[in-house]
């Protein structure tokens, strides 16, 4: 039987500094080898905890149950192994960093990881025809490289660069936090072009979104509402549809139309 | 190797006139001296209630010794040669504990450019008395600052430039200080070179201060002032990197006189030293002068840096960059005054000034504080402070991407000098600056960045 590449059993997570906030109550998630998933919910739900608790970061606490990679529990890893084990986590706000340029931030990243794998350093040379694949396959200008990370990007180039970045990084698991949100059509194409690029049977996706837009362009096997903390229903690419029509008002939820 | 005089302390030169006597050739710069002392005399030591110096500390070092050097030490070439700047073509002139030392400088000066006058102020007092008299003195005779004073008094020997119009400098100066341990016969060493940079119309100069040690217990002070005189459209590049011992007393001045169109860039990196004031000082005197003053502070430990501004717009249409950054961990103090005073006349006038901390332990403090003297009404002037942490959203998004914590924190932290160093002209400045900050920064060591 093959191992899933994800699996969330039972999730129960708090705030670190504030532990009477419990925000997952109990959520359970299995993601196979090439499959996408797309998680659902409105605002409030606890989508980008979720995102962010596989991601590793240390404001949350796990009170109970465990998160398995590759039928590991991965608890006791920092963000850094995380993601050099193959998590990546697109960031909803990707963070800008003057004074770091997207080159020497991709390079230490990529080496960063051959050493976590106990490879020899890429020589820069390799480096610079790895990330000239990826930047074709992503449709990521070079150019983009050699700004610092993130300063001064649109929304479009941003989500972009995330991607791409993923696509350097070689991960088997992305984590897509709301990588729709603020996006044009035609930004949202190329993004999920360059994601679709990366389904190769293996690697896997976690769309995280409010809306079904996304599910247009990158079709997920797999869909799950997230209300409150936990989810309450799970079914197929249709589910996303169903929900655009019906909105969270079924599920107990009121949204003023097109809130975000 | 001679030995030179008896030591003398800071308190003789000061109450008794005991300054090392000036050879003939050199004592027209008694008046000088003599305006020192009784500046010195009417101004004292600062107290607590001095507001220049509220938050420095000066009990310690008033409670040395200090002498002027008396011996030349032994100071190989091979030690010398360690602090050249790495892939820089430059002249450098060596002094050690204050001392010049024609053995272990560049021959000859020649590679500056021709027409340019360079050599000792020692010997400019006495070979060029007519180029240097006129100018020495100028911005610094009239003073309420005790070390200004303190330098007057004790006024000796430095660096003397002389640039002629037009004449762009081909290679940057490069004045090394090397502080060794013990030449003052037990005592502490004092030492107060004096630079006196003139670049007339339309020329162009670069100078690099750099103050090191062979030592990093030796305890010394070094109080050194440069005046720069900027004639119109004249552009001065000056350096201040400062390494000194982390026991050791580094009080730095930059005078300088801006004419029409001069542009004056000041970059300064504080990096050693036990207690270091920087004092950075420009008169823009003619109309559309622009001045740069660029800087950033690294401490760690006990260091106390303290960075003194005083931009003065004199004239109308002038312009003033103010951009200071402070690193500051365990137990270090850094302290940023950036006052800004506009007369009158000087309408029209474009301030900004900027002053932004990182704080890396609990420990560590910064005191800044903007001072606004305008006297315009139709003038610019912005100024802004920050203080913070490493940004935890940016830590976790450098690790999200596989860097362990501290390798993203020490990119953050470099990211952040880093805006610093690319205002600076000089490349092998920048990289040699970068590999410092490195070896300072907790757990960077290793760290790849290319400038």
């Amino acid at each position: 039987m093959t191992t899933p590449l994800l699996e969330i059993k039972n999730l129960h997570v708090r705030l670190e500094d504030d532990p009477d906030v419990e925000i997952l109550h109990g959520v359970n998630l299995t993601i196979m080898p090439g499959e996408v998933h797309s998680i659902m919910g409105p605002n409030g739900s606890g989508k980008s905890t979720l995102s962010q608790v596989l991601a590793g970061k240390e404001d949350y606490e796990i009170t109970e149950g465990e998160i398995l990679f590759n039928g590991e529990d991965i608890d006791e890893m920092g963000a850094d192994e995380r993601a050099n084990a193959g998590i990546f986590l697109a960031f909803q706000y990707p963070v800008e960093i003057p004074g770091v340029s997207s080159m020497q931030f991709l390079k230490a990243a990529v080496n960063a990881k051959r050493e976590f794998e106990g490879k020899e350093e890429l020589d820069a040379g390799s480096l610079l025809k790895h990330f000239r694949a990826k930047a074709e396959q992503i449709n990521v200008p070079f150019e983009m490289l050699k700004r610092n990370v993130n300063e001064g990007f649109s929304g479009g180039e941003k989500k972009r660069f995330e991607i791409f970045q993923m696509a350097v990084l070689d991960s088997v698991l992305g984590i897509l936090d709301e990588s729709d949100s603020g996006l044009d059509i035609d930004a949202l194409r190329i993004v999920s072009e360059g994601v679709n690029s990366m389904r190769d049977g293996n690697r896997s996706f976690l769309l995280i979104t409010h809306y079904q837009r996304l599910l247009d362009y990158i079709v997920p096997d797999h869909v799950h509402i997230l209300i409150k903390g936990q989810i309450i229903k799970s079914g197929g690419k249709e589910l996303a549809t169903e929900l655009e029509e019906t909105g969270y008002a079924p599920y107990g939820v009121n949204e003023a139309v097109g809130a975000s | 190797m001679s030995t030179l005089e008896t030591p003398r302390t800071i308190d003789d030169v000061i109450d008794t006139n005991a300054s090392r006597p000036l050879p003939e050739c050199q004592s027209w710069l008694n008046p000088l001296r003599e305006a020192g002392r009784i500046a010195f005399g009417k101004i004292g030591w600062p107290g607590k209630k001095n507001e220049s110096w509220r938050f420095t500390d000066l009990t310690e070092l008033k409670a040395h010794n200090f002498v002027s050097a008396v011996d030349d030490e032994s100071v190989s070439a091979e030690q010398a040669a360690q602090f050249a700047i790495p892939e820089l073509d430059d002249v450098t002139l060596v002094f050690v504990n204050g001392l010049f030392r024609a053995d272990l400088s560049d021959e000859t000066t020649e590679g500056l450019g021709e027409g340019i006058t360079c050599c000792t102020l020692r010997k400019a007092a006495c070979e060029h008395r007519a180029m240097l008299e006129p100018y020495i003195g100028r911005l610094t005779r009239e003073t309420d600052d005790p070390f200004t004073a303190m330098s007057n008094a004790s006024v000796e020997d430095g660096v003397f430039v002389h640039v002629p119009k037009g004449q762009k400098g081909n290679k940057p100066l490069h004045v090394l200080s090397i502080a060794t341990n013990g030449s003052g016969g037990g005592e502490p060493v004092a030492a107060h070179p004096r630079n006196v940079v003139i670049v007339e119309e339309d020329a162009e100069f670069t100078v690099i201060e750099h103050y090191v040690t062979l030592s990093d217990e030796a305890v010394y002070l070094n109080n050194a002032i440069t005046e720069v005189f900027a004639a119109a459209r004249a552009q001065v590049h000056h350096y201040l990197l400062e390494k000194e011992s982390e026991s050791a007393f580094n009080v730095s001045s930059l005078y300088a006189h801006l004419e029409e169109e001069a542009d004056v860039r000041s970059h300064t990196v504080l990096l050693g030293g036990k207690l270091v004031r920087n004092n950075v000082l420009p008169t823009l005197a003619g109309k559309n002068a622009h001045c740069l003053i660029n800087g950033l502070y690294v401490g760690h430990n006990q260091q106390h840096l303290d960075n003194a501004m005083r931009v003065h717009h004199a004239a109308p249409d002038c312009e003033s960059r103010q951009f200071y950054k402070g690193i500051l961990n365990g137990k270090s103090r850094g302290v940023f005054t950036g006052r800004i005073i506009v007369d009158q006349v000087a309408q029209l006038t474009d301030a900004v000034q900027s002053n932004r901390n990182m704080l890396l332990s609990d420990d560590a403090r910064v005191n800044a504080r903007p001072q606004l003297e305008i006297y315009a009404d139709d003038v610019q002037c912005t100024h802004g402070c920050t203080t913070g942490a490493v940004d935890p959203e940016s830590v976790f998004y450098f690790m999200s991407r596989g860097l362990p914590e501290n390798v993203a924190r020490a990119m953050l932290i470099y990211a952040f000098a880093a805006e610093g160093f690319d205002r600076m002209e000089l490349v092998p400045v920048r990289r040699l600056l970068a590999s410092e900050m490195i070896s300072k920064l907790p757990k960077a060591q290793g760290l790849s960045i290319e400038v």
